[in-house]
């Protein structure tokens, strides 16, 4: 299963070196959505550093979208999708190996809409193993319903609308946990602050891994 | 002494039926392919050949009826069958985005294949030089058709599907596509090739199945695979093809050095 997964993964990140989607088109995107909360929320510098860790999150959970679409879609063309499955890959691996590829774009698209945050919206960050530790947290469990919930729509023509539909509301708890904990580290909390927070990151990470592990093979079978 | 019991097929299908939704790709299939055989699948448009391949390599999921590949359940033990199944079809499986030499690597990694026969393949389907670092994007039709013959070539299974395999090759790759199914015959392969072309075909397959409506409606036997190990090497020509059959402890090492 791991030599699946380094293999997969690599393809992946082989894949974004060469076409470069997350940081020529993603990453901006990503900007950009922050730019455009900025003008919504108006000039009240005070109203963005609060608002900071919630629209940090939405524009992360729409990033994930889009790395998500771009994963699906490498496999979509030219019949790969079938040659991933005639190759006997183990399911497991190649689950985590493309969850991998996704978790690690997904890191970096986070460090640049975190300096985004910072930059933007003034936001002062007290406590900054917390933020970290969220963002990783955080990304496994989005890297994994991405991977989940992109190969459940795969195989329908509808993918690029359905994809959102089905993976923001399952994405809740992150944007959810992710934003408290935010609060508390720029708030100057301590690690027991968030610590609920962190808790339900790690059970909701440790729930989509182990159901990807056992149901991606089945979902990849029938899309 | 009671008789040795006689191999079984590499292909068996019993009353196969396959559906999409509620549309029929199969209605009752019934063909039988011993280890070793090359069986041309003719038919017209729609008949149900590309169906036939892709059950055979597990793909497709019968709804009634009976497959055995390889003496395995293509659906219950999948990937056992997958590492041992080639299929060619209309679709090559690369990425644009990786070059040559890259797609061929990682769909040979992917199979479990040794990689050390992967220039040897690429050389031979002439996929050298510029071309092995060219993004597979940047190929036409039939050099992306020549990637995956490498990968096929590269992977050497024991059970090749061949959808329409002349299809957008240039008559020097089809030289090379034939002389390498006539080296697969050699060494033991199994080969079912769906095609309309079949004149390319027939003089390569011992026996045609005629598909028509999603059921096998006729046999008629050919005299194909007759050149057998007398057939030159597309590197080595006046050489013999190396008769090497391939099996999962030695795996057609000979015949790749020939190839190489």
């Amino acid at each position: 299963m791991w030599r699946d997964t380094v293999l997969v993964a690599g393809k992946d990140l082989r894949i974004e070196a060469r076409s470069k989607v997350a940081l020529s088109q993603v990453a901006p995107f990503g900007i950009v959505a922050l730019v455009l909360f900025a003008f919504a929320l108006g000039p009240d510098r005070g109203l963005m550093a609060k608002g900071a860790p919630g629209l940090f999150w939405v524009a992360v959970l729409f990033c994930t979208v889009l790395a998500v679409q771009r994963s699906v879609s490498v496999e979509s063309a030219d019949g790969a999708r079938d040659g991933l499955r005639l190759s006997g890959l183990d399911p497991a691996g190649l689950f985590l190996g493309k969850s991998a590829a996704v978790a690690a774009q997904l890191v970096v698209l986070e460090a640049v809409l975190a300096g985004g945050v910072i930059l933007l919206y003034g936001a002062k960050v007290e406590v900054p193993w917390l933020i970290v530790v969220s963002c990783l947290l955080g990304t496994v469990g989005l890297a994994a319903t991405g991977t989940l919930y992109g190969a459940l729509s795969a195989g329908i023509r509808v993918r690029e609308t359905l994809l959102p539909f089905l993976l923001l509301p399952i994405a809740a708890p992150v944007l959810l946990a992710g934003t408290r904990i935010w609060q508390a580290a720029m708030a100057g909390g301590t690690a027991s602050d968030g610590s609920p927070w962190l808790r339900l990151l790690v059970v909701f990470d440790a729930v989509y891994v182990a159901l990807g592990i056992v149901v991606y093979g089945p979902i990849q079978e029938s899309a | 002494m009671a008789p040795a019991a006689p191999p079984s097929p590499a292909i068996l299908l019993h009353d196969a039926v396959a559906l999409s939704g509620r549309f029929p790709l199969l209605a009752g299939v019934d063909l039988e392919v011993a280890t070793g055989e090359t069986v041309l699948v003719e038919g017209p448009n729609g008949a149900g050949k590309t169906s036939l391949l892709r059950v055979c390599a597990g793909l497709v999921r019968l709804a009634s009826g009976r497959v055995s590949v390889l003496g395995l359940d293509p659906v219950r033990q999948r990937n056992r069958v997958r590492r041992r199944v080639g299929l060619l079809s209309h679709a090559s499986h690369l990425y644009d985005d990786l070059s040559v030499r890259e797609n061929v690597r990682f769909a040979v990694r992917a199979a479990g294949a040794d990689v050390a026969r992967i220039d040897g393949a690429c050389d031979r389907l002439g996929l050298s030089g510029r071309l092995l670092t060219t993004s597979a994007g940047k190929l036409s039709a039939g050099q992306r058709r020549r990637v995956a013959l490498a990968v096929l070539a590269a992977r050497w299974p024991e059970l090749w599907l061949l959808d329409e395999p002349h299809a957008g090759l240039d008559a020097s790759a089809r030289q090379t596509l034939n002389q390498l199914i006539d080296e697969a015959q050699a060494s033991g392969v199994t080969i079912l090739i769906a095609s309309h072309e079949s004149g390319f075909v027939e003089s390569l397959a011992t026996r045609a199945v005629t598909v028509t409506g999603g059921r096998v409606t006729d046999h008629r036997p050919l005299g194909g695979g007759s050149l057998g190990a007398e057939a030159p090497s597309a590197l080595n020509p006046g050489q013999p093809s190396a008769p090497t059959p391939p099996s999962p402890d030695r795996p057609v090492e000979g015949r790749v050095a020939h190839v190489a």
